[in-house]
């Protein structure tokens, strides 16, 4: 029981994760229609810029400022220079020119800093682990991950729901030449929401750091599993990307703690773990794709 | 996909200056072993057989990409199983011991090519007839899921591999050649590119090439003639699966050697760079791309160990500042041609 709600709370705190790049990722669809595959990249180089800085510094204030700057910097750089000539074309040259990006991100950090994994410490404050229920000891720097991702979360509905910004980001979402006929400065609100969105990915990114590995190509992995996320929220649903994020965290956590198990009452040790790996990573695939089948909008659809 | 490319693909009848152009590229082709012989460079045959094969690879996506208006993200998967189809029919021809106990083994190439082009059709009519109920982004990333399925599907297998892949000791025999010899695959490969262009040309410009070029411009108004746009689609799509599944086996023979690198998403995003590089739905367009990515990462490789740094900016380049990729460029440089 206890491994259970472990499992839980790992699906729930990889799920805001991957909520964090899937809002910003899904704003920019909804409102830009443009696919950016290098949203990936932000998050690396969000974890990257906090590393940096903690190892240069010391000071964990510091460097997730420095974090979120690098990847908001970042960010800016590239809708303005790139993406600012792609909101007319079609999604083929969108995701030539974001792969291409990729490609220069990567390489630019393999220069900078390597191709040595970074380790970052967790925080001191958030260091140890709380009872949470008697035999059920949970890491604090994974349940502070949980509490940040559901307060942003929160954030962004209000700002969102609530706001004159937010209001103008729903009319985008659904009807971008009439905002622009409005007299509304797209233009504006484009670099804006493309900020927003590089802040949450280089605040996933900066948060990851202490759990996973710091390396290239760590933004590809959670970049496409952050599309399956957003396909199957519904492309420019940000409570389609909450729900979905959930959705893939935990059905994607639970697959790998617990298909091993299954599989080996079927056949050997070694062989159920590695069909059991195969079999859990496919998962959120095929989730997908049913959800596709069945709703080819997904399941929160923005564009009614 | 803009309007004009219509023109591009309709009938037209065929100019002497396009037939000699193709002529001489034949001639071109056919005499480039001897020259590179003649030249004291025989280590580039090579090179230009992974040109051709990764042109017949792109060339089929194009035909969904380009011709269909199918951005499918996921043609490594087709790419990838023709490869382990070969894979496994020689693991199954040495071990002696049939696949799934029922297809025995082989190391015969003109059994492994078809063998791998069916195979790769029928997931290509799967996956196909599923991923086209969408459209737009969703089929972008559906084709991406399916195949990130395959892909992991087989890092798990370890019978074929797993992570590792699997070695092929020999390349699959052809009648008596020794497909060994470099210049022997390369005209195996020149023989089948050949085919496969002839092939996508009669296809292009034939009336399921128009329909289906009508369709890529506007589905609603070839479903109001009469047509019914998701059987052309379907078509088109499993056609281009099977060229790329064609191209995979040929691939695995090539590096004697098949491994889920075939199946990265990455390896779909090279072959859609071909595509652009290219130049989107034209029929030379892909194997300029593929020789023009294949020449640029060897090339860079030898300068630099970060050359996806300079590859980067010069796709950038290629996708903000020229329509038609480089097959574009060329029809603008050509006099007396209008640039479209």
């Amino acid at each position: 029981m206890t491994l259970v709600l472990e499992q839980l709370l790992n699906g729930l705190q990889f799920g805001v994760m991957l909520f964090l790049l899937a809002a910003g990722l899904t704003l920019i669809f909804g409102i830009m229609g443009v696919i950016n595959l290098a949203h990936g990249s932000l998050y690396m180089v969000g974890a990257y810029g906090a590393a940096f800085v903690a190892a240069q510094t010391g000071s964990v204030v510091l460097a997730i400022l420095g974090g979120l700057a690098a990847a908001a910097i970042a960010g800016m750089a590239m809708e303005l220079v790139v993406l600012r000539r792609l909101y007319a074309r079609d999604h083929l040259d969108q995701v030539l020119a974001t792969f291409a990006l990729i490609l220069i991100f990567n390489q630019g950090v393999t220069i900078l800093f390597g191709r040595q994994p970074l380790f970052v410490s967790v925080p001191p404050a958030l260091n140890g682990s709380v009872q949470l229920l008697p035999g059920l000891a949970y890491p604090v720097y994974r349940l502070a991950i949980i509490a940040v991702g559901l307060l942003v979360a929160l954030g962004l509905y209000l700002l969102i729901n609530r706001t004159r910004i937010g209001m103008l980001v729903r009319a985008g979402a659904t009807h971008r030449e009439m905002v622009r006929a409005l007299g509304v400065d797209i233009r504006l609100l484009y670099t804006a929401v493309f900020g927003l969105g590089a802040l949450l990915a280089g605040l996933a990114g900066l948060m990851a750091g202490p759990i996973l590995a710091v390396q290239v190509g760590m933004g590809e992995q959670i970049l496409i599993t952050t599309f399956v996320v957003v396909v199957i929220g519904g492309v420019g649903s940000i409570r389609g990307a909450f729900f979905g994020a959930l959705i893939v965290g935990l059905v994607d956590t639970s697959l790998r703690a617990f298909l091993p198990g299954l599989l080996r009452h079927a056949m050997t040790g070694s062989e159920a773990d590695a069909l059991a790996a195969g079999l859990s990573s496919m998962g959120i695939y095929l989730l997908m794709a049913v959800v596709l089948l069945v709703r080819p909008k997904g399941l929160f659809p923005a564009h009614v | 996909m803009s309007d004009n490319t219509i023109e591009r693909a309709a009938p037209a009848p065929l100019a002497i200056g396009t037939l000699l152009a193709t002529l001489l590229l034949a001639a071109a082709l056919i005499a480039l072993p001897f020259a590179m012989q003649a030249l004291g460079q025989p280590a580039l045959v090579p090179l230009a057989s992974r040109v051709l094969i990764y042109a017949v690879a792109a060339a089929s996506l194009n035909l969904a990409l380009g011709f269909g208006g199918m951005v499918s993200f996921g043609h490594a998967a087709f790419f990838g199983v023709g490869g382990y189809v070969v894979g496994i029919l020689y693991q199954s021809y040495t071990g002696d011991e049939p696949f799934l106990g029922l297809i025995p083994g082989t190391d015969q190439l003109l059994i492994t090519l078809p063998a791998a082009i069916l195979v790769a059709g029928l997931l290509a009519l799967v996956i196909g007839a599923l991923s086209l109920r969408t459209s737009g982004v969703q089929f972008i990333m559906i084709t991406l899921a399916f195949a990130q399925m395959l892909f992991f599907l087989f890092v798990s297998l370890k019978v074929y591999g797993g992570d590792d892949g699997m070695t092929i000791r020999r390349r699959n025999a052809l009648f008596g050649l020794n497909t060994r010899d470099d210049a022997t695959f390369y005209f195996i490969c020149l023989a089948v590119a050949a085919v496969v262009f002839l092939l996508f040309w009669r296809i292009v410009r034939s009336r399921f090439g128009l329909v289906l070029a009508g369709i890529r411009q506007n589905e609603r108004r070839m479903a109001a003639i009469g047509i019914a746009p998701y059987r052309y689609k379907l078509a088109a799509f499993v056609i281009s699966g099977m060229g790329a599944g064609l191209a995979g086996a040929l691939m695995a023979n090539y590096m004697r050697f098949v491994s889920p690198d075939m199946l990265h998403w990455t390896k779909s995003g090279e072959l859609m760079i071909m595509v652009i590089l290219g130049g989107v739905g034209t029929l030379l367009g892909p194997l300029l791309g593929a020789a023009a990515l294949v020449t640029l990462e060897t090339v860079l490789t030898s300068w630099t160990e970060h050359w996806q740094l300079v590859l980067g900016p010069v796709l950038l380049l290629v996708v903000l500042f020229t329509q038609g990729g480089l097959n574009g460029l060329l029809a603008r440089l050509r006099p007396g041609r209008s640039a479209r």
